[in-house]
């Protein structure tokens, strides 16, 4: 168990497993004066599956950024998988360790704006990783790819390049790439907010099937309420660098605590 | 010693007086070269039969063959057909219209750049055409044009050195005159370089801060 | 035009000397483009100046100048190089300083979401510029490349300024001996033509090869056809 004198996370749940898989212990981050983070803990249980909310420029990217290691923190520890992926204390200037590229090897990523490799067909883009990074051979890797474009419905789609597709298809195949890696945790930035409307079903399908059916831990950034409540585990409400809220959904969304999560919902929610 | 310091200050005031020289044919051969290429992208975009198409391969011609050659046409080919100037002037000239092949092109991607609604605005208000060029078109073009103008200007400073075969005494054919007299090139080199280099990193530098301050606003 | 008849041998052999300067200059071109490009993109320090000050001279001085350099100030250390590497050395490493910038400005410019990308997926910093970064930057390249390509064409005329016998050497050669001189010039401008603009003609080929929808459109004709197989 956890000391006691550790700040506990908001409302943690008790019957998950002790030892979280993600933990960011008195993490800041600060762009010059500007303090996007500050202090921030909060943690997440193997397996959970928890949504960020919160209105823009409260620092939830800079979160997702953190654990992919795009972003350097200013300050603070954090932990993935019980191995330090950063531990940083105040001014101290950081450089890239083997330690952190091995930690960050367990976490995969889906980008607001997707990032497929626009010269490279569905497959390739799939397959690239996991043969150059993983050393996987070909012909497995195109296999693994092959059943991961069947689940995310683009099995006829393979040969096609990123210009070819549709932003629903694209993030499809991106949701494709980053499995294809066996991340045991999946960040989603916003995923479906560069798409078109009609297209946002076809990705929050994937990512529910992904949500239901997988033991993978995902940490998502969403501005779809709806959809949030239906997967997620816990709902993380964010404003100023912080974590102002947290609980099951039905609690954050049917009965908030907190003033500022009562407006920014009735904000969105009124639209 | 390899390098002679007493000697190299004592040629340095002869290579600035070359420096000099590559500097005026620089400024005056990028005048005729601006006022030279609008000339050819106005005669482009007026599509008047044949003189257009006549412009158009002038252009392409210029760009597609070396600056040396088109130097040793002026200098040996034209006199024999009775033109014939000092080697300073052929020199602004044969550089000046060289470039003027590349101006061309920056004016005519510039005209290209006004949008349509701008001619069909003086259109509406039944400007005259020479109106419609000077005060609506041409004015916004050149503004896309001056950062382009500054780069082919330090082009052209870097580019006249070719000139010396044609016994043009700028920078470098003094330093090459220094080298077969004294039979010692080490210096008048280095330091032909290095003038170079003084003149055109700074101007580079600055041309790239006009090229932010001038670049599109919309 | 007799001379032109009389002498064309010259003018040939000339020919063959001048595509041999450009074809050896354009490959270290290239080489000096990207070895100066990336090293200039390096986060080292010590390896990104080195490239700049190496950019920035070779831009900032004439061609002229460093051939000559390279040609009669050389020997002063004690290094006599033949006439003919001095100028495919000042050529390439003067158009490679060019077409470092290109290189440079190229990768510099590809979105950053490509490298977040690669990150995401564990991709090591070289494998990442190997087989994501560098092939998406190859399309941007090529018409800056064609004209640096072009440039370097015309300015291999320079190397008869240091004795080597390309067709402009011998074109002045056939000048000072027969005095027929336009004629002469006629033909080397116009063979000068013709090879610029075979280069651009090469460029716009290679630019279709390598564009980045070819492979989509190629795609396309696969399936068509095995849509076609399947109405059959
Ligand atoms: N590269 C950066 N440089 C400076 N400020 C940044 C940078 N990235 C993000 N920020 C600032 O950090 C704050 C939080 O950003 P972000 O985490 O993207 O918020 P969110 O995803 O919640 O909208 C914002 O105020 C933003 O302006
Ligand atoms: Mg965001």
């Amino acid at each position: 168990m956890r000391p006691s004198t550790e700040p506990q996370p908001l409302s943690a749940p008790v019957d998950l497993a002790p030892d979280p898989i993600i933990r960011f212990q008195n993490v800041s981050k600060n762009w010059g004066s500007n303090q996007v983070l500050k202090s921030l803990n909060f943690e997440v249980a193997p397996g959970e599956k928890v949504s960020i909310i919160g209105p823009s420029g409260s620092g939830k990217t800079t979160i997702l950024r953190i654990l992919m290691t795009l972003e350097t923190p200013s300050e603070g520890l954090v932990k993935v998988d019980g191995d330090t992926l950063w531990d940083v204390s105040p001014g101290q200037k950081v450089r890239e360790t083997k330690q952190m590229r091995e930690t960050r090897r367990k976490i995969g990523m889906v980008f607001q704006q997707f990032n497929l490799f626009p010269h490279m067909t569905a497959m390739e883009n799939i397959i690239e990783a996991p043969i150059h990074v993983l050393g996987m051979n070909k012909a497995e890797a195109k296999e693994r790819a092959a059943e991961l474009l069947n689940l995310v419905g683009l099995g006829k789609h393979m040969n096609h390049t990123p210009p070819q597709m549709s932003g629903g298809q694209q993030q499809r195949v991106a949701i494709a790439r980053a499995l294809a890696m066996r991340p045991k945790v999946l960040l989603f930035d916003e995923p479906t907010s560069a798409l078109d409307p009609e297209l946002i079903g076809e990705v929050l399908n994937v990512i529910r099937n992904l949500a239901h059916t997988t033991d993978m831990t995902m940490l998502m950034v969403t501005h779809e309420m709806r959809f949030a409540e239906e997967i997620s585990d816990r709902v993380v409400m964010f404003d100023n660098g912080a974590a102002v809220e947290s609980g099951p959904p039905a609690q954050i969304f049917k009965d908030p605590q907190q003033e500022r999560t009562r407006t920014f919902l009735r904000a969105v929610l009124q639209h | 010693m390899i390098w002679d310091n007493n000697f190299a200050v004592s040629v340095i005031p002869l290579l600035l007086e070359g420096l000099w020289v590559t500097i005026k044919i620089t400024l005056l051969g990028t005048t005729l070269a601006a006022a030279l290429g609008l000339f050819f992208a106005i005669l482009r975009r007026l599509a008047i039969p044949v003189l257009s198409l006549v412009v158009s391969f002038f252009v392409v011609f210029v760009r597609g063959t070396p600056l040396l050659v088109q130097a040793y046409c002026a200098f040996f080919v034209l006199p024999a057909y009775g033109i014939s100037f000092d080697a300073f002037t052929t020199g602004v000239v044969v550089i000046g219209v060289n470039y003027s092949a590349y101006m061309a092109e920056v004016y005519r991607s510039g005209i290209q750049g006004v949008p349509k609604g701008q001619w069909e605005a003086a259109t509406a208000l039944s400007l005259p055409s020479v109106r419609t060029w000077g005060r609506i078109i041409l004015p916004q073009a050149v503004r896309t044009v001056v950062p382009m103008l500054g780069n082919y200007l330090i082009q052209m400073f870097k580019d006249s050195a070719v000139l010396s075969a044609i016994t043009v005494v700028e920078l470098m054919a003094t330093a090459q005159a220094i080298g077969s007299s004294s039979f010692r090139y080490l210096e008048p080199l280095t330091l032909a370089a290095l003038l170079f280099l003084a003149v055109s990193y700074p101007a580079s530098r600055l041309v790239n801060r006009l090229e932010r301050r001038y670049a599109p606003q919309h | 035009m007799s001379a032109v008849i009389d002498y064309a041998p010259l003018l040939w052999q000339g020919l063959l000397t001048t595509i041999l300067v450009a074809v050896l200059s354009g490959a270290l071109c290239l080489v000096v483009a990207f070895a100066a490009g990336l090293a200039r993109l390096s986060s080292h320090r010590f390896i990104s100046w080195p490239a700049g000050v190496f950019i920035e001279v070779f831009r900032g001085t004439s061609l002229l100048v460093q051939m000559f350099w390279l040609f009669f100030a050389l020997p002063f250390f004690g290094i006599q190089l033949h006439p003919l590497t001095a100028a495919v050395l000042a050529l390439g490493l003067n158009e490679g300083a060019y077409a470092a910038e290109v290189v440079r400005g190229a990768i510099a410019s590809r979105a950053k979401g490509q490298t977040e990308a690669c990150i995401a997926l564990g991709m090591e910093p070289a494998l990442r510029l190997r087989r994501i970064i560098i092939p998406q930057s190859i399309p941007a390249m090529l018409p800056p490349f064609g004209n640096v390509m072009v440039d370097l064409l015309k300015n291999t005329s320079l190397v008869s300024l240091v004795t080597v016998a390309d067709l402009t050497f011998r074109a002045q050669m056939i000048r000072s001996s027969t005095g027929q001189t336009t004629a002469i010039f006629l033909t080397i401008l116009v063979l000068y033509f013709v090879l610029s603009y075979l280069l651009t003609l090469l460029t716009s080929w290679l630019e279709r090869r390598f564009a980045l929808d070819r492979r989509a459109l190629a795609a396309q004709r696969k399936d068509s056809k095995m849509m076609k197989v399947g109405a059959a």
